[in-house]
């Protein structure tokens, strides 16, 4: 079956059983592995996208509920708004072994589009089904906090 | 020019001091943040081979079962798929790691579930799994040990003893004695990229192996031993991990025996990524503990006698487990002078996963003993848990239980006053112990308390590691006039992709971007060594800073004596000066591979002539040195649902030389929130030997909710002895915030855990044994 979507911006087809992970659809069928599993059961946000602007578990969704949707994955979000993020994250220490960080970008530039300068609470809340083994999350709150900074 | 006079100099006059706030000049970003940050890094299992086939296991049911046969049925399996079973291997069955005890594939019998008996290979990871239904195997369940109980006294694969000074005598000096028996969990490392390896035959006939490990030549070892190659015809290629944490120290020998084996039997490259179910059921884990504490205290609280039994549960197979031990037995009296020791460690084999690796290596177990211990003591002196420390602290020229003189680097007290002078530890301890015994909760109806910990952590690997290990590193020019950096060091996010250019460009006069970091690939980099046991910042940097300074002086010289300058050539900050005359290293360094091709420098790590120790008697210098700390933890209980809420941590942290304060702050940061997960949350449960909570939908740990707010210190103190004078790092923190938080938990609500984690259930069944159940409850 064929379903067509808007990923990163752009309307592409995929041709895959509709009931498919995204997740594998992104990673195998198109090539975008910046979208990492850790855990294939919605436990880890490691594969999270933005669906509409919503963070979803793309290990969770079947490729079918992208049908006419709009997609975006880390690919999309760190050629456009994702840059500053992403340079605070690598200078306040908040990327270790990096396994975690792509889902982190993509949940928190989901947060940014509604909430300009998150506090520590509200970045909690919006980060909570991410798991990072490697920072204490501290670092990660370092750079999102900085980016309140001029 | 020698590095290390050189940090000496520099250092002279500083004394101890603090490090930078955390964004600092000091901090250059790591080169791959913004690759792994937009996902662009290829981890192991992100780019697909041409014709890759996938690998699937097939996983023993029971714990301990003889298999009376087994079969492959092709028939029944996907169209083209294969199976191997251990009949089919034509070397030794063992992964080589301190022996070969450990089965590639089971043969005779399992020993634990989850144990490889059998490995399928098909077109996709789908059809792999399928054909694993074409296995036929009939096991004989036999009775399984499956705890440490049942294991003792026969089944102790380790038994190490410690003795020092005279315990009896020091017992009979002694006015009070304390006992104490203190457990911790089987914990999982969870790192967010699970095990993944692939293989295949390159056209020459040489086998690569490629994946997520932290130790190449570990694993290319155990290839050529079992397959029976030589080493040149195997190639080992270190992915960058999505997470270590030592759960990439054993376990990728085993799985990278795995894929070679499918990718020798098809001739095609055979990739096995396991998912996060399988992770957890298959790899190791950080040991289970038991240890008990005899302790005896003068009137003052001083130690006068410590008689420490550690038990360790190794699970089915050795691995690495004697090395764990040595660690924790090395550890066992803390951070504090006893004039009387003995310590026994035993490392017994039960019906489980085997038990591995974990960052810290037996010490947090230890720790988290001692440390409880020593709280304990201190409420029969009478003193409080600050008092007992400073009473008994390692000073400089203190003697370990191992007959070491520490010297003047040891920095524990300096630790200890300074998180005392930063959290006001002491006056609030008292202030909720007074109204404990006085209110039943805030007004909120939650009740706070803190706590304190000190604990140390020997850096670079135990005893004569380094002597055996003979670490070699290179540096090699290449020809854009860059340093090339060769170690087998993997950068699992600890940041040694930027910390040893920092620690190189430091000691030559270069720029960090002077410098490039060789891919950990065992055909082109020499066997620095495991990434393991804190070592890299410490001794591989060290070493491949003075591999580039030695090819940056044959490019001096050979400049100066190109320009016959009267005056000496010299290397400042990028650029070759010599009396008026100037000129671009890297310019310079090009036109020097042109002339004389890529020079090339390997050095070989010798330790010091003073680190001598005996591994018959455990006398002697186990650690070349220490890196201290001192965590205040403080908590919130609800005192309804006994839930815990981690509040702060403050880990004051003194690790000799800061290479770069982000990435260390990080490792600290990093470190105790997995000691506060393994302090409340984290507990691989096993029942009769299968692993119960085996999902992230199970097996809790920290999230951002969770966390508590981290506070670090580091603190710098002049410490030259080996390498770049750094202390390890990686490990330290996760020695320090279990006991601290669960002191904290006791400074709330009067309930000592004796076991970790320090479940809401575990409080529970405390509260009613200490019959303290009216006094808890809100008014
Ligand atoms: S892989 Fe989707 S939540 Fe973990
Ligand atoms: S950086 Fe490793 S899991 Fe977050």
């Amino acid at each position: 079956m064929s379903i067509e979507f808007l990923l990163n911006g752009e309307r592409i087809e995929v041709e895959a059983p509709p009931m498919s992970r995204l997740l594998d659809v992104l990673r195998r069928e198109l090539g975008l592995t910046g979208t990492k599993e850790g855990c294939g059961e919605g436990e880890c946000g490691a594969c999270t996208v933005l669906l509409e602007d919503v963070p979803v578990l793309s290990c969770l969704l079947p490729l079918v509920q992208c049908e006419g949707r709009r997609v975006d994955t880390i690919e999309g979000l760190a050629r456009s708004e994702a840059g500053p993020l992403i340079e605070r994250l690598v200078s306040l220490g908040g990327v270790q072994c990096g396994a975690c960080t792509p889902g982190i970008v993509v949940a928190t530039c989901a947060l940014l589009r509604q909430t300009e300068n998150p506090t520590r609470a509200q970045v909690a809340q919006a980060l909570a089904g991410n798991l990072c083994r490697c920072t204490g999350y501290e670092g990660i709150h370092r750079a999102i906090q900085a980016l309140a900074e001029p | 020019m020698n590095p290390r006079s050189q940090t000496a100099r520099a250092r002279s006059d500083l004394g101890t001091r603090e490090s930078e706030a955390a964004r600092d000049d000091r901090s250059p970003a790591r080169p791959d943040g913004f690759a792994k940050a937009s996902g662009s890094l290829a981890y192991a299992d992100d780019a697909r081979l041409e014709g890759m086939l996938f690998g699937a296991t097939l996983r023993s049911p029971h714990p301990h079962a003889r298999i009376r046969s087994a079969h492959w049925r092709p028939e029944r399996a996907p169209a083209g798929a294969i199976g191997l079973l251990a009949r089919d291997l034509t070397g030794p069955n063992g992964v080589q790691l301190l022996d070969d005890a450990w089965p590639i594939l089971a043969g005779d019998g399992v020993h634990h579930v989850g144990e490889a008996v059998g490995l399928a290979a098909a077109t996709s990871p789908e059809a792999a799994q399928a054909a694993l239904a074409a296995f036929e195997i009939e096991y004989e369940p036999l009775p399984a040990r499956t705890t440490p109980a049942e294991a003792l006294p026969s089944d102790v694969f380790t038994e190490l003893e410690i003795l020092h000074g005279d315990v009896a005598h020091g017992f009979t000096q002694a006015a009070h004695i304390v006992e104490g028996t203190w457990r911790t969990a089987r914990q999982e490392h969870v790192y967010i990229e699970c095990q993944s390896m692939t293989a295949w035959i390159d056209t020459d006939d040489t086998l690569v192996v490629q994946g997520s490990m932290q130790c190449p030549y570990y694993v290319q070892n155990a290839l050529s031993h079992a397959l029976k190659r030589p080493a040149q015809r195997v190639r080992v290629v270190a992915t960058p991990p999505g997470g270590g944490f030592g759960g990439k120290e054993d376990y990728p020998s085993l799985l990278a025996l795995h894929v070679a084996l499918l990718a020798l039997a098809t001739r095609h490259p055979v990739r096995i990524s396991y998912d996060r179910h399988e992770d957890m059921l298959a790899t190791s884990k950080r040991h289970p503990s038991e240890v008990h504490h005899r302790s005896g205290v003068d009137s003052d609280g001083r130690l006068t006698a410590m008689d420490v039994d550690i038990l360790l549960d190794a699970g089915a197979y050795r691995t690495l487990s004697p090395v764990v031990l040595s660690r924790a037995v090395l550890h066992a009296t803390g951070a504090y002078r006893c004039p009387n020791v003995r310590i026994r460690g035993r490392a017994v084999r039960t019906h489980t996963l085997p038990n591995g690796a974990f960052r810290g290596f037996g010490a947090p177990q230890v720790l988290f003993a001692v440390e409880r211990q020593m709280d304990r003591i201190a409420r029969a002196v009478g003193i409080d848990p600050l008092e007992i420390r400073l009473r008994n602290v390692l000073e400089p020229g203190d003697e370990l239980p191992t007959g070491q003189v520490l010297d003047d680097s040891t920095s524990a007290r300096l630790c200890l006053e300074r998180v005392e002078r930063e959290t006001d530890f002491r006056r609030r301890w008292r202030e909720h112990e007074r109204q404990r015994s006085t209110i039943s909760g805030d007004a909120n109806g939650s009740r706070k308390g803190v706590g304190i910990s000190l604990y140390l952590h020997g850096s670079g690997f135990t005893g004569n590691g380094e002597k055996r290990l003979a670490s070699t590193v290179r540096a090699r020019l290449r020809s854009d006039g860059r340093i090339e950096l060769q170690t087998a060091s993997v950068d699992m996010g600890q940041g040694s992709c930027i910390v040893l250019p920092m620690v190189a460009a430091d000691a030559c006069g270069l720029h960090v971007d002077d410098f490039v970091v060789a891919e950990p690939d065992t055909s082109r980099v020499p066997d620095s060594g495991p990434t393991v046991a804190s070592r890299t910042s410490m001794i591989v940097a060290g070493e491949v800073a003075l591999a580039a300074q030695e090819i940056c002086g044959q490019i001096v010289d050979a400049w100066g004596k190109r320009i016959d300058s009267a005056e000496e050539a010299r290397l400042e900050a990028g650029e070759l000066l010599a009396g008026s005359r100037s000129e671009a290293f890297r310019q310079v360094a090009r036109c020097h591979y042109l002339e004389y091709g890529a020079s090339e420098v390997t050095r070989v790590h010798t330790p010091p002539a003073w680190q001598e120790f005996d591994e018959e008697s455990y006398r002697g210098v186990a650690y070349p040195t220490y890196a201290f700390g001192a965590d205040v933890a403080e908590v919130e209980v609800d005192p309804d649902t006994l839930q815990v809420r981690p509040l702060a941590v403050t880990a004051v942290c003194e690790v000799g030389r800061v290479l770069h304060p982000v990435l260390c702050r990080g490792q600290i940061e990093g470190g105790t929130l997995q000691a506060v997960g393994w302090a409340l949350m984290e507990e691989a449960q096993c029942r009769e030997g299968h692993l119960v909570n085996d999902r992230l939908a199970t097996y809790l740990l920290p999230t951002v909710q969770d966390c508590p707010e981290i506070q670090v210190v580091l603190l710098e103190h002049p410490w030259n002895g080996v390498g770049t004078g750094a202390k390890g790092v990686g490990e330290l923190p996760m020695n320090g915030a279990a006991p601290a938080v669960v002191a904290a938990i006791e400074n709330a609500t009067g309930l000592a855990i004796a076991e970790l984690p320090a479940t809401p259930e575990r409080l529970l069944v405390e509260l009613e044994r200490q019959g303290l159940a009216d006094r808890t409850q809100p008014s």
